[in-house]
């Protein structure tokens, strides 16, 4: 019933999508593995290395569009579960070395050696087993996005409120992960890694192979995303993104809404990072910075926001611009177009490009402009100017950005 | 320079003999000889012996001191050798405890230096090494002294020797142990908790009472110190966040490029500096003054043109403004990285703000009570900006109202642009200060964007007051936290509590209260 509510999912589109995926996990790796260098349609390991970090974007700004798409959350902190999905298989990874490393101890990764550390610390044990690192990749973001959701959307935290704080989160962590006594490596991160289930992860075929799954993850990740939101619990999110404070009228628990499809999202975020690991071969405190998650969020917008297709679309396009620039004589314009970029869509392009493909077609569930429209059509109090006009600054009240739909508080 | 020292000449001879003997005991009495010789060629013996550069030859009973560029020179003559050297030659060993007493008797030999500052470097060295053999120099050179300063060193020293001699009687080690409590520094502290168990019960009481005391005024100044570090911390978080609260608190957009304006003020300073030093050097004590109207005008105007080229398409839709900003910001970094380089670029500090004032057990460096003086002075300016100026007043009523202040004829596009121009321009006010005590590179906005952030959020939006107490608390908290956790378990530790607090409290200290919070 399950794969039913799967397949059902997916529009005309979402088919095109997962066709071009479910061809390409299979396509590729077989250009690379099968064919012969010599031959034109070989496609060499770097590009599919590439190609294979591509799509785990891709999964990262797929889950960033159901929060911020479908729910209207904008979290500048997905690069975080990202970065911990990572954490966990780099741990994983790490564990597997076992008497390679340049100190050759059985258990004690090489940077713990040259810390002088005598034991595993406890949080470290375990990762020497698949299935359970693989239960830490959804887990540990999952939860970290549960707690830090429960807390932010029950005291109806919202707007850029909540993106600040998002954005202080994986600052926080980002300043923790570079500490060496935080046991993950510090500045250097986790590297130099051996084997995945046995599989060398520097053979061609296993680059080649993790390039189909994360192609199948993408696949994935996009009918389940693709079902929440055609659920009837997705309905209510839509409602949320639109008018938050109505939704919360009419009776539903919003913040409970937001948790589940937060965590949910968190989950997807950290399952990319999984996959991404390996097929870079590190993972440094740096995959934290503020600034990643941002860029994440540029994808999203890129590809056109609430559409699932155009999120994964914009982070190919924009990862695919950004290999083309820093590689070359042009690097030190990167920033500028992408700068550009942030500018140009949010003015002219709210909807994407994704958007531009579709003009003249209805709308449909696409977001509003972002703001609540019961207070974009202006409910400003008459009397609230009566109340601040004694106070050196005022509320905003053009802008319904403090606001954005939520119930006041009770004065004090 | 010979004849100099041909008063002591003998002494300083005869000491040089027990260098050859390669016993470490000879080496040491050799040492004192030498030391209270009082020979102008003492000093760079006793140098030569401490690095490794003192050779002896056994066979000739001669001694040679090894210059930094290789040559060996007479230790008796201070002349350059002729000829070949002496063919069994060996470098005099020493110990640990040479190496102090070596210390020791440079310290004594420097304490009778003509410079006021060498003979207080000298006294300090001789009450951290308290070594019983200079006590004669010692008192030698307490007769002498004039400058009070050097003097009271001296006695300090003097008293910790005598703590230190094992034959000095109760009664006097008890006075010595009054000298070192008055001094009341951590040195001090060191030396009475260092002294011996077996001393009489009474010097031993009056030692443990004096150490308690000094103690007690250490951990008082201790936290002075810290106070005075938040106050100074929270003055910058002050100068950076209160140009992010006009544009987000009062106009309620959330501008990312706030940081870059910032840095755009810190290089104007530069810019500023490198023109007066090209043109006008002895204007430089006055580039700060210059420099504050010009960082104004540039990041007020580039504020101006942000606002009108971008954000004023984007009023009631915060979130896209926050990425739009972003974008920008971005595009400033580069440009100023692609102008001035990657690298860090120096900033000279004006006389009047270098330096250092001692305040009891509290170090105050000028720059940063000038920054703090800087950050009120810009705080209430622009407090009386808002409420007495006619921009002030039209700049609350469009925030309050934007569609009944446009029927009052109120320009409201305008006053858009010079509320976002009257942010940024305090922002780039705060880059002069902050490029006295920051890296003026093209990242200095960054550092300090999620603090500001953190800062208007924490004190509530919308009001300055709040940003004011935010900034402070935050300052002095981070600096309070520090001690304990260390600097960056710290900060962290400081963003949870902000996040916490903000779980409490979604609209920060100073919440507007009533229907306004409504809009």
């Amino acid at each position: 019933m399950i794969t039913r509510r799967l397949l059902e999912a997916p529009d005309g589109r979402g088919w095109q999508f997962l066709a071009i995926l479910a061809a390409a996990a299979v396509v590729v790796p077989v250009l690379n593995v099968f064919v012969p260098q010599s031959s034109s349609f070989h496609v060499t390991t770097t590009t599919v290395a590439l190609w294979g970090k591509y799509l785990c974007y891709a999964l990262l700004a797929l889950s960033l569009d159901l929060v911020w798409g479908y729910c209207g959350i904008l979290s500048l902190g997905h690069g975080a579960f990202f970065a911990l999905g990572g954490y966990a298989m780099g741990m994983y990874l790490m564990r597997q070395i076992g008497t390679r490393g340049s100190y050759a101890h059985p258990i004690l990764p090489d940077f713990m050696m040259f810390l002088n550390w005598k034991e595993l610390p406890w949080y470290w044990y375990g990762f020497n087993h698949f299935p359970y690192a693989a239960l830490m990749i959804v887990l540990v973001p999952g939860v970290l996005a549960f707690v830090f959701g429960w807390f932010a959307f029950r005291s109806r935290v919202t707007g850029v409120y909540l993106s600040i704080i998002t954005q202080a989160l994986t600052f926080a962590l980002m300043l923790g992960f570079f500490r060496n006594n935080f046991g993950f490596g510090g500045n250097n991160g986790l590297t130099d890694f051996y084997d995945l289930l046995g599989f060398s992860v520097r053979a061609p075929k296993t680059r080649a192979v993790l390039f189909s799954l994360s192609a199948v993850a993408l696949g994935l990740g996009y009918l389940l995303a693709q079902a929440v939101v055609r659920s009837k619990a997705g309905k209510v999110l839509i409602a949320i993104r639109d008018a938050e404070s109505r939704t919360r009228f009419l009776g539903y628990r919003v913040e409970n809404y937001k948790t589940y499809v937060f965590t949910l999202s968190a989950c997807m975020a950290g399952v990319a990072g999984a996959l991404y690991v390996p097929q870079v071969g590190i993972i440094n405190p740096s995959e934290f910075a503020p600034g990643n998650s941002i860029e994440v969020v540029i994808w999203v917008a890129v590809g056109g926001r609430g559409t699932l297709v155009g999120a994964s679309l914009g982070a190919v396009i924009v990862n695919y611009l950004k290999t083309m620039f820093t590689a070359g004589m042009l690097a030190p314009y990167w920033l500028f177009v992408l700068g550009a970029m942030f500018v140009l869509v949010t003015i002219f392009l709210p909807r994407g490009v994704l958007g531009l493909l579709r003009r003249g077609q209805h709308p449909g569930n696409q977001p509003s402009a972002g703001a609540d429209p019961s207070n974009a059509r202006g409910l400003t109090p008459p009397a609230a100017s009566g109340l601040a006009g004694s106070r050196a600054s005022s509320t905003p009240s053009h802008s319904p950005c403090v606001g954005e739909g939520r119930l006041a508080q009770p004065a004090e | 320079m010979a004849a100099g020292g041909l008063a002591h000449a003998g002494s300083y001879e005869d000491a040089l003999p027990a260098f050859t003997e390669d016993s470490l005991s000879d080496t040491g009495e050799a040492i004192t000889k030498v030391a209270a010789s009082g020979s102008p060629l003492a000093a760079s013996l006793l140098e030569a012996l401490s690095d490794a550069r003192l050779i002896y030859s056994a066979a000739e009973k001669r001694v040679f001191i090894k210059t930094r560029s290789g040559a060996l020179t007479d230790a008796a003559t201070g002349r350059e050798i002729s000829g070949s050297p002496p063919a069994d030659i060996d470098t005099v060993r020493v110990n640990n405890r040479l190496r102090i007493a070596i210390e020791a008797a440079l310290g004594s030999l420097t304490l009778m230096a003509p410079d006021p500052k060498r003979r207080l470097d000298a006294a300090q060295a001789v009450f951290k090494s308290h070594q019983e053999n200079v006590l004669p120099a010692l008192e030698k050179a307490l007769e002498a002294e004039t400058d009070p300063r050097v003097r009271r060193v001296l006695s300090e020293a003097r008293a910790a020797v005598l703590l230190a001699k094992q034959d000095t009687s109760a009664a006097a080690k008890i006075v010595a142990i009054q000298v070192v409590r008055d001094r009341g520094d951590l040195d001090a502290l060191a030396l009475l908790e260092g002294l011996p168990a077996d001393l009489p019960p009474d010097v031993l009481a009056a030692a443990n009472a004096a150490s308690a005391n000094i103690k007690n005024t250490l951990a008082a100044w201790d936290g002075v110190q810290n106070a005075w570090y938040g106050l100074s911390l929270g003055s910058v978080l002050l100068l950076a966040a209160i140009g992010l609260a006009i544009t987000f608190g009062v106009m309620g957009v959330i501008n990312m490029a706030h940081g870059e304006m910032v840095m755009l003020g810190a290089y104007t300073t530069f810019v500023v500096q490198e023109a007066i030093r090209a043109m006008a050097p002895g204007l430089f004590d006055y580039s700060l003054m210059i420099a504050l109207p010009l960082a104004f005008l540039v990041a007020g105007l580039v504020g101006v043109v942000i606002e009108r080229g971008v954000i004023q398409f984007l009023y009631g839709r915060p979130l896209e403004t926050l990425l739009a900003t972003w974008g920008i910001s971005l595009i400033l970094q580069q440009t100023v990285r692609t102008a001035f380089g990657p690298s860090n670029r120096e900033v000279g500090t004006p006389s009047f703000m270098s330096g250092v004032v001692d305040l009891g057990g509290l170090a105050i460096t000028l720059n940063r009570l000038w920054i703090i003086v800087f950050a009120g002075v810009v705080f209430a300016a622009l407090l009386g900006v808002l409420r007495y100026t006619t921009l002030g007043l039209h700049m609350r009523a469009v925030t309050q109202n934007r569609s009944m202040a446009s029927s009052m004829a109120i320009n409201t596009g305008r006053i858009d642009a010079l509320t976002f121009g009257l942010g940024s321009g305090i922002a780039g006010l705060a880059g002069v200060a902050l490029s006295q005590i920051d890296n003026v590179s093209p990242n200095l906005g960054q550092s300090y964007i999620i603090d500001s952030f953190l800062v208007v959020v924490f004190g509530g939006v919308g009001n300055l007051l709040g940003t004011l107490v935010g900034a402070l608390t935050l300052g002095v908290a981070n600096k309070f936290l520090e001690p304990f956790a260390g600097a960056v378990l710290g900060k962290i530790a400081l963003l949870v509590l902000v996040i916490l607090f903000i779980q409490k409290r979604p609209r920060g200290l100073f919440a507007l209260k009533g229907r306004a919070v409504e809009a």
